[in-house]
């Protein structure tokens, strides 16, 4: 099997594309930037292809495939390889990551093509991918941080892009240091690990810590500390409470970055990371509750927020803030496959709701206010079908893919092993509100008058490298959930099935009952009652979270169609909560005063006033102070007078006989 | 007969005088001459302490310290006469151009 | 009082009083020739000590030559008298007094101690001074390096001499 002895082809080719486009990039013609950035992409994308052939003709013990090829750095007992795995949660990931990578560069083409910095843009988004792959496919929490904090940098670089731009700069900085924090929690995490596992490899922690007792409820130990840890660092990397606040701000950047890394690939690396770390997590339910717990009230809370932002791409910021909500949601209550399919059908809807809005700001000439747009159906069309077909998506219309991963998602939450029914609410209540605010999203920007001049605005379709992506994308949005389908029926559902054994390798023999309730639970439909696909897939589409889908859907229609005062007499009526909305709750001025005003305080008062120019430079400055000041007390010695110099003479000789007579003495 | 104690202490007497007059005198040949005495006074307890060992290492090292007085003598003159030349004066006071 | 201390006693005291006398003259010829007076009173106190040979050269060469230049430069420079400075009373007052009580308390320690005491009894008293061909012999054979060095020390010191007071013409 050559492709997956070669794994590191995978890696490579980005990093190549990557530097190339660096070092040469900006003395060469688009063109060839273009081709060397999609060249190495897609090279990728069918070496993942090559490999994902191979791998299918594995039997069952020869997966997961661990390829070492060199020992990176060894310091007594601890070990670290770069050393690659491939199982299927790998090859789900890598698709994804591959493929929506593939879509972005090539959209990138059309939207940058005006920008300067081309070449680096693209050089930046080659060194991503890199990182990324290799967050998905390290072996060991140590290369897995390496890919996590290459992902933050190159977050960074393209927040801040436009660098001129001051906003752009701060929020690229704050994106970085917000991350910073849950990183220095995901260290302590890796550092605990290995004290406990002494290893960081995961095939070693695994078959370790199923000899281990699980951690209960009640009694929380090494495993609960190592599992709340990593999440921590999950929680900055993927914009949950309370440090979401970054992405929001993310924004700044160039739209294909916000597509690629703030919706389908870094922000869920978090979320990768808790169901690779699955084994730990089954064992830990507190850290689990606290994932779900996080998950759920994230997704909430950001889709309040979501509700009345004006700006087309924070909506679609705080959305992804609420969607990866739903993502630890599912992980928390022991639904992973739910949580990572979610990820996926996310990747495809969310990366196209991006690119398209993306589609729009460029229709619009650089215009990001809805409150500018309105009537583009007719105008953009294109854009506005595939727009279409992600919001039914994101909302979870039946059939489309949001549909069968949040269906999941709140199942599991609702009536799974740890299911709980505030959770199950909260995660329902938001679903309500994300098909509330995105179809308010697609009826102010493409529905009703324009409210833009025209004369100003020229409004006109993207090329085709920017419309491709787009349809590919809602093809992916129609059916990507599909595999997941015959579940509905009381069948298998496909994806589950494909990652069982990822998740199921290590788990708890103790959730055995749990596990033949929730296997029960499915088959149950097939074995206890009648066997009917037709009442099932009634009752599925009937479901709660299609209500509440259609609610908010109606909701929308009557406030941005029928009715189009109603917003404001709304806003004014509740003014208190509308404020507080708008304000986005006043959070980031709460961090501002809380603790980034105290910090900077101290930086600038104590650190640097007293502690650098005061004592450092009063010492170095002390010394050399002290230094001339005793010199010149000393010089007077050198008085030229000769005199001196014999007195000097004569009692240095006559010190020196007492100090020999002394010493004879005492011998 | 003379006990060589008598002859240190004459020794200790004479080279003490040789330094106040070190110390107190402005004039540079009466400087250099309070040099002399002290070397003197040095030569008396070498030879004292040549007598009471039976030895006569003090003595070769009498020989050769009245050489070096004689060498330094004729050089340190020397440098006096310059001096005396160039400042037109002895006074040890005046010659205080070496300072910082 | 035997005749060696006796002449011990006189010898001293000339030593002193020249060695004084340098202190206070007021001409440097006079101080000159105090030193003189000293260097032939150790003279004889070398004789009485034994060492003939080392008399002889301290007033052949140190009297006779270095003293001799000494006398030379002072007459070429025409050195005068000396500015009278008012020496603090309190460094006469209290300065000699202290001196003098030093040094007997030096005489005392040196005299007093077992070793002192040794010296002073002992066989200083029989036996004869060394003698010039010991000493000689001893020159030239164990001593043979420093006495070479010396004199190319002279040499050094005569060019010396001549480079530094040598005028510019």
């Amino acid at each position: 099997m050559p492709m997956l002895n070669y794994l590191w082809i995978i890696l490579a080719v980005p990093l190549a594309g990557s530097a190339l486009n660096g070092i040469f990039g900006a003395k060469w013609p688009k063109r060839t930037v273009n081709t060397i950035a999609i060249g190495s992409v897609g090279l990728s994308f069918l070496a993942v292809l090559e490999a994902i052939r191979e791998f299918w003709r594995l039997s069952p013990d020869q997966i997961p495939v661990v390829k070492n090829f060199f020992t990176w750095m060894v310091a007594g007992p601890f070990r670290v390889n770069f050393s690659l795995r491939v199982d299927q949660l790998t090859i789900v990931m890598l698709l994804v990551v591959t493929f929506v990578s593939l879509l972005v560069h090539i959209y990138s083409t059309g939207y940058m093509a005006h920008e300067g910095g081309y070449y680096r843009f693209f050089s930046y988004l080659n060194l991503f991918v890199f990182f990324m792959l290799t967050l998905v496919l390290a072996d060991n929490l140590v290369l897995m941080f390496v890919g996590w904090e290459g992902v933050g940098l190159c977050s960074y670089l393209l927040i801040g892009f436009w660098f001129l731009k001051q906003s752009a700069i701060s929020a690229g900085k704050k994106a970085f240091i917000t991350t910073r924090l849950g990183d220095m929690a995901f260290t302590v995490g890796i550092l605990l690990a290995f004290w406990t596992f002494s290893s960081v490899d995961f095939g070693t922690m695994f078959g370790k810590v199923t000899g281990m007792p699980a951690d209960t409820m009640g009694h929380a130990g090494v495993l609960t500390v190592i599992c709340i840890l990593l999440f921590v660092g999950a929680i900055g990397k993927s914009a949950q409470l309370p440090l979401y606040v970054w992405l929001p701000d993310a924004m700044e950047g160039p739209t294909p970055v916000s597509a690629l890394i703030h919706a389908a690939t870094m922000v869920t690396a978090g979320v990768y990371m808790v169901a690779r770390m699955s084994p730990l997590f089954s064992r830990a339910p507190i850290a689990m509750m606290m994932v779900a717990i996080t998950g759920a009230i994230t997704a909430f809370y950001a889709a309040t927020i979501g509700l009345v932002q004006t700006d087309i791409k924070k909506v679609l910021a705080y959305s992804t803030v609420s969607q990866l909500g739903y993502m630890f949601l599912g992980c928390g209550v022991g639904a992973y496959a739910a949580g990572i399919f979610h990820l996926m059908t996310h990747a495809f809807f969310k990366g196209l709701l991006f690119l398209a809005a993306g589609s729009v700001i460029h229709a619009m000439g650089g215009e990001q206010d809805m409150r500018g747009m309105g009537g583009l159906r007719k105008k953009i069309p294109v854009t506005y079908w595939t727009m279409f077909a992600a919001t039914l998506a994101i909302a979870g219309a039946p059939g489309f893919a949001g549909f069968f991963s949040k269906d999941e998602i709140l199942d599991a939450a609702g009536s799974g092993p740890h299911a709980n029914i505030v959770l199950w609410i909260l995660g329902l209540a938001g679903a309500g509100l994300t098909s509330f605010y995105m179809f308010r999203l697609l009826f102010l920007t493409f529905f009703g008058r324009g409210r833009y001049d025209e004369h100003k605005v020229h409004v006109h379709e993207s090329p085709r490298n920017m419309t491709v992506p787009l349809i590919l994308l809602a093809i992916l949005s129609l059916g990507g959930g599909w595999m997941a389908a015959p579940h509905l029926a009381g069948g298998v559902d496909h994806f589950e099935a494909f990652l069982h054994p990822v998740f199921s390798a290590y788990a708890p023999q103790t959730t055995g009952i749990e596990q033949q309730a929730s296997l029960a639970g499915s088959a149950g439909e097939a074995g206890g009652m009648e066997h009917n696909p037709g009442m099932e897939v009634l009752h599925a589409v009937t479901g709660p979270p299609v209500i509440v889908a259609l609610i908010g859907f109606l909701f929308a229609w009557w406030f941005y169609i029928k009715d189009r005062e109603a917003p404001r007499k709304l806003a004014k009526g509740l003014r208190g909560a509308y404020l507080l909305l708008l304000n986005k709750y006043w959070v980031d001025e709460l961090y501002q005063a809380a603790f980034i005003g105290p910090l900077l305080w101290i930086s600038r008062n104590a650190l640097w006033r007293g502690v650098d120019a005061g004592l450092i430079d009063g010492a170095v400055n002390g010394s050399a102070r002290l230094a001339r000041g005793s010199g010149g007390q000393l010089r007077k010695l050198q008085s030229g007078n000769t005199r001196s110099y014999a007195t000097w003479i004569v009692i240095g000789a006559a010190g020196f006989t007492v100090l020999l007579l002394g010493l004879w003495m005492v011998r | 007969m003379v006990p060589v104690s008598y002859y240190l202490v004459l020794s200790a007497v004479l080279f003490g005088l040789g330094v106040v007059a070190f110390i107190f005198k402005r004039n540079v040949i009466t400087i250099f001459m309070s040099i002399e005495l002290m070397l003197n006074a040095v030569n008396l307890a070498f030879v004292a302490f040549a007598r009471a060992w039976h030895q006569l290492d003090g003595l070769v090292f009498v020989f050769f310290v009245i050489v070096v007085a004689a060498a330094e003598a004729a050089v340190g003159l020397a440098i006096v006469i310059t001096i005396a030349h160039n400042r037109r004066t002895l006074n040890v006071e005046e010659v205080n151009l070496l300072k910082f | 009082m035997t005749i060696p201390l006796l002449l011990f006693f006189i010898c001293a005291i000339l030593a002193v009083v020249g060695a004084v006398s340098l202190i206070l003259a007021r001409e440097p010829i006079h101080s000159a020739l105090s030193l003189i007076l000293v260097m032939i009173a150790l003279a004889v106190l070398y004789l009485l000590l034994g060492a003939e040979f080392i008399a002889a050269v301290q007033i052949i060469v140190y009297a006779g030559a270095v003293m001799v230049l000494f006398v030379f430069v002072i007459m070429l420079l025409n050195a005068g008298a000396e500015e009278r400075t008012n020496w603090s009373r309190i460094a006469l007052w209290v300065g000699v007094p202290l001196g003098f009580f030093l040094l007997l308390e030096c005489a005392h320690w040196l005299y007093g101690s077992p070793a002192g005491a040794a010296i002073g009894t002992g066989s200083a008293a029989a036996t004869p001074g060394i003698s010039t061909a010991a000493l000689s012999e001893q020159l030239f054979t164990n001593y043979l390096f420093p006495f070479e060095a010396t004199s190319i020390l002279i040499l050094i010191a005569i060019l010396g001499a001549m480079v530094l007071a040598r005028r510019d013409e």
